[in-house]
């Protein structure tokens, strides 16, 4: 996992003095430092993109808060389960304090947020990961922040959308962070079973035991451009095949090309595409009919 | 209908300028959304996929997809699909299932392709599972064929609860081209083979495999693209307000039946 991590630094990384603000990307001065380009870009200007690198169209990492913004019907999101909190369930060294801190620093009790919203009016079960709570792995909370949202959407009939983001199962919650991914399946499941609608949202970067869960399981998998999607880490499939992979290797581009992504959308259609995607799923629309 | 021998009317489903699937997507849904990939291993350009509506009813469109010219044509690898793209269809079929949406199926295609990694990926056992699969899809599904009906590449798609087929299309077991030099062993008889093989729309609805011939300008669709598409609308309207009235149970009784009394055989 060590390795996986040092990939998704290296493709991205973050300023290390914006750590302590909560616009992670965005280093105090008037500029965005695109880390893919290089360009330095107005703050302002680069807000009006979306986040969007407007020289190479790099899809910078947002926060849960800042996508949520960007998603969903202004005042219309109520969130769910807020005060889940992590424990330390294999007492791992310092996990405790590392929760903490990032609490501190984001904002966040953990690495998702879900809740109910419109969007353009629709009403939807969502769900947004946050990279910036410790590369949003999984443990019990996201593990069972999804469930509920799943088993909420089940029970009001409603669709869901995630936005996934992760550096895959959260090692300092051991074997209970692998269950989270069995667990989060099968109430993925049982929504699907009432024939209900899931959207699942690719975002940068989405790895790991996330990838073999969730994010795999959707009914429509959008993607944002560019971004990484894979199960292992590069550096762990180079050590084993001894090869060099080509740059695009696990890029949504690539994964589409292999089957696994629906659609590739950038982030300023993003609003419009889920919306349609929710429409066409409603019954209401099939009810003049008769079906 | 125009009167013209099968020959002829391969002719004019070969012209360049006849629609493609992209175009009568175009010309009769609404907010197409194309969706990719089969899930397994790959996204096959030559059979599109997705969701539209039509007069408002959410519906899952699939199709075969022939370029108009070469470039396009490398795109969508002549209409010849691998595996892949028999996948992605069942994965949508599937999914328009679990939704409860109708499946309507454009079918212009050569054939499926012919190669050695379809050969290593199932070719054969891609369109057999999709046989299988429509024969039990528990929501409706109409197949219009609009140009050729290569063979197996095209039943692939066409496992259904009503076959039409527009005035010039065909639909055959093989090739003229592969007919002529498999029963007189030569392929310069492609046009004897065409005009023996009865693959008109006209044969086929009287051997009951099409169920509905949908009028074509003089000349073939291209001289008149809007007209097709109405025509094609109001017929897509009447076929799936009918299968849309069965109960489950019915529709795929009568799915069967459709293709079980089809054998022509003294005893
Ligand atoms: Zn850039």
């Amino acid at each position: 996992m060590k390795d996986l991590f040092k990939v998704v630094k290296d493709r991205v990384k973050p300023n290390q003095k914006s750590k302590k603000k909560e616009k992670a990307d965005i280093p105090s001065g008037l500029f965005f430092k695109c880390p893919r380009c290089q360009t330095s870009i107005f703050n302002e200007e680069f807000e009006q993109s979306m986040r969007v690198c407007t020289k190479c169209s790099y899809h910078s990492r947002l926060t849960a808060k800042q996508r949520l913004e960007m998603i969903v019907d202004e005042g219309s999101f109520v969130e769910y389960d807020s005060s889940l909190k992590s424990k330390n369930p294999i007492d791992f060294p310092g996990y405790e304090e590392k929760v903490k801190d990032l609490v501190k620093l984001t904002g966040l009790n953990d690495a998702i947020i879900t809740g109910e919203c419109l969007i353009k009016g629709e009403k939807v079960v969502i769900g947004i990961m946050d990279s910036y709570f410790m590369m949003a792995s999984m443990g019990s909370v996201v593990g069972e922040k999804i469930t509920r949202a799943f088993e909420r959407a089940t029970e009001k009939k409603f669709s869901v959308i995630l936005f996934t983001a992760s550096g895959g199962a959260r090692m300092q919650e051991g074997i209970i962070s692998l269950m989270q991914m069995a667990k989060t399946s099968a109430a993925i499941a049982k929504h699907s079973e009432e024939g209900l609608f899931y959207c699942a949202v690719l975002t940068d970067p989405t790895t790991g035991g996330v990838t073999a869960s969730f994010a795999s399981l959707a009914d429509i998998t959008l993607a944002e451009p560019k971004i990484l999607v894979g199960f292992a880490g590069r550096r762990v499939i180079e050590n084993t095949i001894h090869q060099r992979l080509p740059d695009e290797f696990q890029s949504a581009e690539f994964l589409q090309e292999h089957g696994f992504v629906d659609k590739i959308v950038e982030r300023k259609d993003l609003r419009r595409v889920l919306y349609r995607l929710v429409k066409f799923h409603k019954k209401e629309e099939q009810k003049s009919w008769n079906i | 209908m125009e009167h013209l021998t099968a020959w002829e009317r391969l002719n004019i489903v070969h012209n360049p300028k006849r629609p493609n699937a992209y175009d009568y997507i175009e010309g009769i849904f609404e907010n197409y959304c194309e969706l990719k990939g089969d899930r397994l291993f790959g996204e096959d350009a030559a059979i599109t996929g997705g969701i539209a509506t039509f007069e408002n009813l959410p519906v899952t469109v699939i199709a075969t997809v022939k370029g108009k010219n070469l470039e396009q044509n490398k795109k969508y690898n002549f209409s010849m699909a691998h595996p892949e793209g028999y996948r992605k269809a069942l994965r949508l079929s599937k999914q328009a299932e679990k939704f409860k949406r109708p499946v309507i199926c454009f079918v212009d295609t050569t054939g499926a392709f012919c190669g050695v990694d379809a050969e290593k990926r199932g070719q054969g056992q891609a369109i057999a599972t999709n046989l299988l699969e429509w024969a039990r899809l528990k929501t409706p599904i109409i197949t219009i064929i609009t140009g050729e009906g290569g063979s197996g590449g095209a039943l692939g798609l066409a496992v259904c609860d009503e076959l039409a087929m527009l005035e010039n299309a065909v639909y055959s077991v093989i090739s003229p081209r592969g007919a002529a030099s498999i029963l007189w062993r030569d392929p310069k008889k492609e046009e004897e083979a065409a005009n023996t093989m009865k693959i008109t729309a006209e044969d086929l609805k009287g051997f009951e495999v099409a169920d509905a011939i949908i009028k074509e300008p003089i000349g073939g669709a291209h001289n008149d693209p809007n007209m097709v598409y109405e025509n094609i609308s109001e017929y897509l309207l009447k076929a799936l307000k009918t299968n849309l009235q069965k109960s489950v149970a019915m529709l795929l009784q009568d799915r069967y039946n459709k293709f079980r009394k089809i054998g022509i055989f003294d005893e």
